[in-house]
């Protein structure tokens, strides 16, 4: 087990700068999970933290110990990879304990790893086959037994879901927090699906093109985004944003915490529209309102509004958030949060 | 309707009958009289006096001198060009696989010996060669080393000849072992580094098996090729000297005007080897071949 840390680390392809003075504690024992869009630097992130593409400046820590200078087999750490990097010739008996091999591992101890280990994961069965006659999921499974079976102390995932379709993937993120919870290792996993990090972190990293947004535990990313782009990245439809009209401030609301309503209602933030398109999604139904100025996405939980209609959207206050000029969040003990609940009220039926 | 059905039927085979034609008159048809003709002593001047002598010629064959110096000297021929070529060219692919723009013009420098005619090349050696005057033997002097008399010695001048059809091959096969070592996804290496594997046993672990299919092709073209050897050896020594490098497809032309069913003959015994070969080849070693 090992605690990870950055300090002032800046990577650069080419004079191509994805990363900047990134400082960054990831925890012990924690399940971290490391989310942002594609092209953030998540990957190159992890790989710093492997050593197979080391950062330019800056150091890296791993358990306190300055890994800069040590190999990446000699880090202590393993790694799922996206496209799972299965060596093809080799049998998955022999992926799985190749690792071992490498590190003079006795052959009685390997046999014994490698037979726990694939029972674990449901290889049991398959240890004698060749990797290309597996399926995707299976394949996903070699890739995992075989960072599992070098017991390292932290565990690195690079999108290991991605390949797989959704159902193998709903019940593999119940496996791998299963798996978390009976190894105790610090786990760092990178996704750009917001759905996995919410589902699985014990805490979220949150990127933006190389620079860190927020850090913070699922529900707390949720109720208190700390800028726009993580209460519009966390979140399914994302956060709905209007502008204020004051000092650049802008409002916003998620898809959940509104309601609609035939007439209007007496939540303080109030305004009509027109349903422009709805999409049922069995427990839930997501409308498209375009009022005047805005067009919102609202979440029910009932089925009951057809499109066309003119309906009414509420949002009580403390479901409003607002932003600054800069994206930052405005936090309730503001000296101007009152000032922007007001112009809020001013817009209704706006 | 039946018409029409009936020639559903057929226009495959209308299809690939002019292949098939091609095939039999310039493959089946040549093999095959090749066969004939080794049966017989055979009479350029006049055909009505070849005489049909059954396996005549094959016993005549297989109690010569000189066949069997041919085939010892095919076959040693034969066994270092292949081992020589594969084992330069992995290592000069091994190095040339890292990208970089010197990379790029020595595969280019490496690769153009094989746009060359062999004639040409051969000629080039020739002079290289030259005992007295040749550069190589300046080479050897400057170095410090006792000059070798190359083609002129029965003792050296096969390993010439190997040098000079190595040093012709090398550039394709490093072609083609570079394009299957680029194939290889770089995250498998990453993954072996993480599983703390030394580079040796990355590259006979890891490298060489997902390359093997395509090292395995090289085997079995080279070798046929190299059993047919014959332009290197006509250009450059003629077989000589005193049938040093005489190789069998030279010793089946040395009888093309003279006894033609012999050469016949031959032409069939090098047929059945190189077939032998090669199934020997699938038999040892597909098992070794990880195609995917
Ligand atoms: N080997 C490389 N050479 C040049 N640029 C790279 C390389 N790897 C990644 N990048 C760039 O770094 C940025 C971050 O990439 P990456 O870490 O892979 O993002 P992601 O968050 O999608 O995993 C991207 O803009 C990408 O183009
Ligand atoms: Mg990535």
């Amino acid at each position: 087990m090992a605690s990870i840390a950055f300090e002032r680390v800046t990577k650069t392809f080419e004079k191509n700068v994805v990363i900047k003075d990134l400082d960054l504690k990831i925890e012990d024992g924690k399940f971290t999970v490391l989310v942002g869009p594609s092209g953030c630097g998540k990957t190159t992130l992890l790989r710093m933290i492997a050593g197979i593409d080391p950062q330019t400046s800056g150091k890296v820590l791993i358990g306190g110990r300055d890994v800069t200078r040590i190999a990446p087999g000699q880090r202590g750490v393993a790694m799922v990879f996206q496209n799972y990097a299965i060596y093809p010739t080799m049998s998955v008996r022999d992926n799985i304990e190749f690792g071992l091999k490498n590190n003079k591992v006795g052959k009685a101890e390997r046999n014994q790893l490698v037979e726990t280990i694939s029972s674990t994961v449901g290889l049991y069965d398959y240890l004698d086959r060749k990797p290309s006659t597996l399926s995707g999921g299976q394949r996903q499974r070699v890739a995992l037994a075989r960072a599992m079976v070098k017991k390292p102390a932290v565990f690195l995932m690079d999108e290991p879901l991605s390949n797989l379709d959704a159902k193998l993937r709903a019940q593999m993120r119940i496996e791998l927090i299963e798996l978390h919870k009976k190894l105790g290792t610090t786990f760092v996993y990178v996704t750009h699906d917001q759905v996995e990090a919410m589902s699985m972190a014990d805490t979220i990293v949150l990127m933006n093109q190389g620079v860190i947004q927020q850090e913070a535990a699922p529900d707390v990313m949720y109720r208190k985004p700390s800028n726009l782009f993580a209460a519009q990245f966390i979140g399914v439809p994302p956060m709905n944003v209007g502008e204020l009209g004051v000092e650049g401030v802008r409002f916003g609301f998620r898809p959940e915490s509104a309601v609609l309503a035939d007439e209007a209602g007496d939540e303080h933030f109030s305004i009509s529209g027109r349903i422009a398109t709805r999409e049922m999604l069995g427990s839930e139904t997501l409308y498209q309102v375009r009022g005047a100025n805005h067009a919102f996405m609202i979440k029910c939980t009932e089925d009951l509004f057809t499109v066309d209609q003119e309906v009414h959207v509420g949002v009580a206050a403390k479901q409003m958030y607002f932003f600054g000029a800069d994206g930052k969040r405005i936090d309730e003990d503001h000296h101007r949060y009152r000032d922007y609940m007001e112009a809020l009220r001013g817009k209704r039926n706006g | 309707m039946d018409k029409q059905s009936r020639w559903a039927q057929l226009r495959p085979y209308m299809m690939i009958a002019p292949a098939m034609a091609g095939i039999l008159a310039f493959v089946i048809y040549p093999i095959l009289y090749l066969i004939y003709l080794s049966f017989f002593k055979y009479n350029l001047m006049n055909k009505d006096k070849s005489k049909f002598i059954g396996l005549d010629n094959f016993t005549q064959i297989f109690t010569r001198a000189d066949f069997y110096k041919a085939l010892s000297n095919t076959m040693i021929y034969t066994a270092s060009v292949v081992l020589l070529t594969m084992f330069i060219s992995l290592l000069i692919a091994v190095w040339l696989n890292k990208k970089s723009k010197i990379n790029v013009i020595v595969q280019a420098g490496i690769f153009t010996p094989h746009i060359i005619s062999i004639v040409s090349i051969s000629l080039v050696w020739l002079w290289l060669m030259e005992p007295n005057l040749g550069f190589l033997n300046y080479v050897l002097k400057t170095l410090g080393l006792p000059p070798s008399q190359w083609l002129q010695s029965s003792k050296t001048a096969l390993l010439s000849v190997i040098i000079v059809s190595v040093w012709q091959g090398i550039g394709y096969y490093v072609l083609i072992i570079v394009a299957a070592l680029q194939s290889i996804s770089p995250s498998i290496y990453e993954a072996a580094a993480l599983d703390n594997a030394s580079k040796w046993k990355v590259f006979y672990k890891i490298t060489l098996p997902i390359i093997s299919p395509q090292l395995f092709f090289i085997l079995v073209i080279m070798t046929i090729g190299s059993f047919k050897v014959f332009d290197t050896v006509q250009v450059m020594t003629g077989g000589g000297p005193n049938n040093a490098t005489n190789t069998i497809v030279y010793y089946i032309y040395g009888f093309r005007t003279t006894n033609i069913g012999y050469s016949a003959a031959t032409g069939v015994v090098l047929m059945a080897i190189i077939g032998l070969l090669t199934f020997v080849y699938f038999r040892l070693l597909s098992k070794k071949v990880h195609y995917q």
